[in-house]
């Protein structure tokens, strides 16, 4: 799995809030991700990580702040915090990939066409090779034309990891990837995740608790109630970090 | 053109899905033809009485067909959160519902030309004579049908009580489709059939008008 | 406190000139007789409640463009303040038309259209009811609030046309046809009575919907900690 032809890109959040109603999701959210660094998040339940990495993927706006991309090619900016112009949809898409708990594809179609469709939405150029080139770098190739209903929480995960890396990403964004894996799972999903960390693909990842993922971050920070309370690059680590009472 | 291809894409899409497990477009069939049938029993069904009521009821069985075949629309994207996928991966947004109301207006015609014979049928009006104009007239109110029951169907997935909320939603807005398709399918049922350009010029206005609201507000009715 | 009172005591006034002009100004109808003054009720009604309906929906636009709540405040005050206004109109027309007809509904094309009208609104309300969290909310409302405003043109179009292919009796005769000038006086100045009510009504739920939206954000903030 490489991720070649882009300049490694990193993350900056500055100052990002998001407020639902009174509630306040996240708050005053600032720091920086290094291009090629591979982060862990850890929290509670509604901490705020699902919201922050929503944000960086561009899927929610944050009520306010500002988040970019920056590379050695130049910054790219993020989903901006106003609302009005009509052309953010059309906005520079940045190459974040994202793998949420969802698997984001449909069930209803087979590993093949989903890629295919992802693929031709995004502008993959050489779809068709590309599509087939991920199904076998995630061992889907003879299961290609099987239905995604009738795969295993395991083989659906690949899949998603397959749509995530369909534009060959310089951010992957992954929400509790390991979530409903078994042992096998959690391991390929880690060998896949060092393989695109060691080509200086940025990951920023959300974990519960210590594994096989979670050490293959070189920095950790922790959310508590939408705010940061904990970051490695000040000093705490990364193990404390991520089993910090695990309420 | 990039929305043209991601539209044609999306609409493989959806018409692939609904090939594959075919549930809304018998389900819809079988609703229309009941509703056909059951509204016979209200009235006397001779021949001018058809004429006179049935336009009206056909239309009315079309509407609330459609009001239950759209809620899935946005719904079934709910399941593995495919609509972000979709919204990271398109570049125009708009392309979705392009593809979603395409797919609907086809699904919605292919039940109303296939209802068409029975209605002809059970109620005794002349359709055959008339044939090019009836399909314009139910192409052109289907689109209208299609486009504000996409677009509202986006709100009802995120909405409580969504069963019932598309319908509350959706008839009351669709008033002039309902009156301005009637009109037309009543002069086209006529014993001396003409097209009433008026009814098919609201139908071409509601048309472009909600067409184009979608255009300008989608991306609003697809936000988290 | 005072302003309040003062409002409301000039609007009263109004609405009472608005009144005796409408009884004892106005001259009495030929055909109709005393029963057609309801008229002048009815149609400020009726312009009235689509000046409310016209202020949500611009209040819906700058909703979704700039996002901020006092939009959402405004266009909810308005649509329920405009939904008084067209039910007195709803009203107000069968009233009319029974003693003068002889029955209650006549499928006027402006009557009619105006159920349609009132019928959307209240749809637009119940929504509100059906969407919990505030900012989805306000802009799902916003959003079929433009749709269902726009619709209105096309709704009272395709009515009115639909009525002409069947001839019926059409109430107070439109406003065009045949007025003695002291009636449009009479008609213009109630209009502006309305105005005044449908503002200070518009005020007072604005100002109950602003307290109510920050408390839900107090006590939002208060749950979080």
């Amino acid at each position: 799995m490489t991720a070649r032809g882009f300049s490694p890109t990193g993350i900056r959040f500055e100052n990002i809030e998001k407020r639902y109603g009174g509630l306040a999701a996240l708050r005053r959210i600032r720091f920086e991700i290094t291009p090629g660094e591979c982060v862990a998040l850890a929290g509670r339940n509604g901490s705020g990580k699902t919201t922050l990495l929503r944000i960086a993927a561009g899927l929610v706006r944050p009520s306010s702040g500002e988040l970019t991309f920056p590379s050695a090619a130049g910054a790219v900016a993020g989903a901006p915090a106003s609302h009005a112009s009509k052309t953010d949809a059309l906005r520079s898409k940045v190459s974040a990939g994202f793998v949420a708990h969802a698997t984001m594809v449909y069930d209803e179609l087979t590993a093949e066409e989903n890629l295919l469709l992802f693929a031709r939405l995004q502008q993959t150029p050489n779809a068709v090779a590309r599509v087939e080139k991920l199904l076998h770098e995630v061992g889907l190739f003879d299961r290609r034309t099987s239905l995604v209903r009738t795969f295993s929480r395991g083989m659906r995960q690949r899949v998603a990891i397959a749509r995530a890396l369909l534009h060959e990403p310089s951010v992957l964004l992954l929400d509790e990837p390991s979530t409903g894996l078994d042992p096998q799972g959690v391991g390929w999903l880690a060998a896949t995740l060092r393989q695109l960390r060691d080509t200086n693909c940025t990951i920023l990842m959300s974990l519960h608790g210590e594994s096989e993922i979670s050490m293959l971050a070189t920095r950790a920070i922790r959310l508590d109630a939408g705010l940061i309370v904990a970051d490695t690059r000040t000093g705490a680590e990364v193990r404390s970090i991520l089993t910090f009472a695990d309420a | 053109m990039s929305l043209l291809s991601s539209t044609t894409a999306l609409l493989g899409k959806e018409l692939r899905t609904e090939f594959r497990s075919r549930e809304l477009l018998t389900t819809t069939v079988v609703f229309i033809l009941m509703v056909i049938v059951l509204f016979s029993f209200t009235f006397d069904p001779t021949y001018n009485e058809s004429r006179r009521f049935g336009p009206g009821l056909l239309w009315l069985a079309f509407l609330f067909a459609a009001s239950l075949m759209l809620q899935p629309c946005f719904l079934r994207e709910q399941n593995n959160d495919t609509l972000s996928a979709l919204r990271l991966s398109v570049s125009d947004p708009f392309a979705i519902f392009l593809a979603k109301l395409v797919a609907n207006t086809l699904f919605l015609l292919f039940t109303e030309v296939l209802m068409l014979p029975v209605f002809a049928v059970l109620y005794n009006v002349p359709v055959l004579r008339v044939l090019p104009q009836l399909l314009l007239v139910f192409f052109l109110g289907s689109l209208g049908v299609s486009i504000a029951g996409t677009a509202l169907s986006a709100i009802s997935a995120q909405a409580r009580m969504r069963e019932l909320l598309l319908p509350l939603l959706l008839l009351p807005l669709l008033t002039p489709v309902l009156v301005s398709s009637t009109q037309v399918t009543v002069g086209l049922l006529d014993p001396a059939p003409f097209i009433e350009w008026k009814g098919i010029g609201f139908l071409l206005a509601f048309d472009v008008v909600f067409l184009t609201l979608l255009w300008l507000l989608g991306e609003y009715l697809l936000e988290e | 406190m005072k302003k309040q009172v003062l409002a409301a005591a000039v609007v009263f006034f109004l609405v009472g000139a608005a009144a005796y002009g409408a009884f004892f100004v106005a001259p009495t109808e030929r055909t109709m007789g005393p029963i057609q003054r309801i008229f002048y009720l009815h149609v400020s009604s009726a312009w009235t409640g689509l000046t409310a309906f016209f202020i949500c929906f611009v209040a819906n636009v700058l909703y979704v463009i700039r996002r901020q709540p006092q939009w959402d405040w405004l266009s909810v005050s308005a649509a329920e303040v405009g939904l008084v206004f067209t039910s007195v109109v709803l009203v107000s027309g069968p009233i009319w038309a029974h003693p003068v007809w002889g029955i209650w509904w006549t499928w006027d094309w402006r009557l009619t259209s105006t159920l349609i009208l009132w019928l959307l609104y209240v749809c637009f309300l119940v929504l509100r009811t059906l969407v919990e969290e505030p900012e989805r909310r306000a802009l799902f409302s916003a959003l079929f609030g433009i749709f269902a405003f726009l619709d209105v043109p096309l709704v009272f179009g395709s009515i009115r046309w639909w009525r002409t292919q069947h001839p019926q009796p059409v109430i107070m005769g439109g406003p065009g046809s045949g007025l003695d000038p002291t009636m449009w006086w009479v008609t213009f100045f109630s209009w502006f009575a309305m105005l005044a009510l449908m503002t200070l009504l518009m005020r007072a739920r604005y100002v109950m919907e602003a307290a109510r939206g920050e408390l839900e954000m107090v006590r939002h903030e208060a749950e979080a900690v």
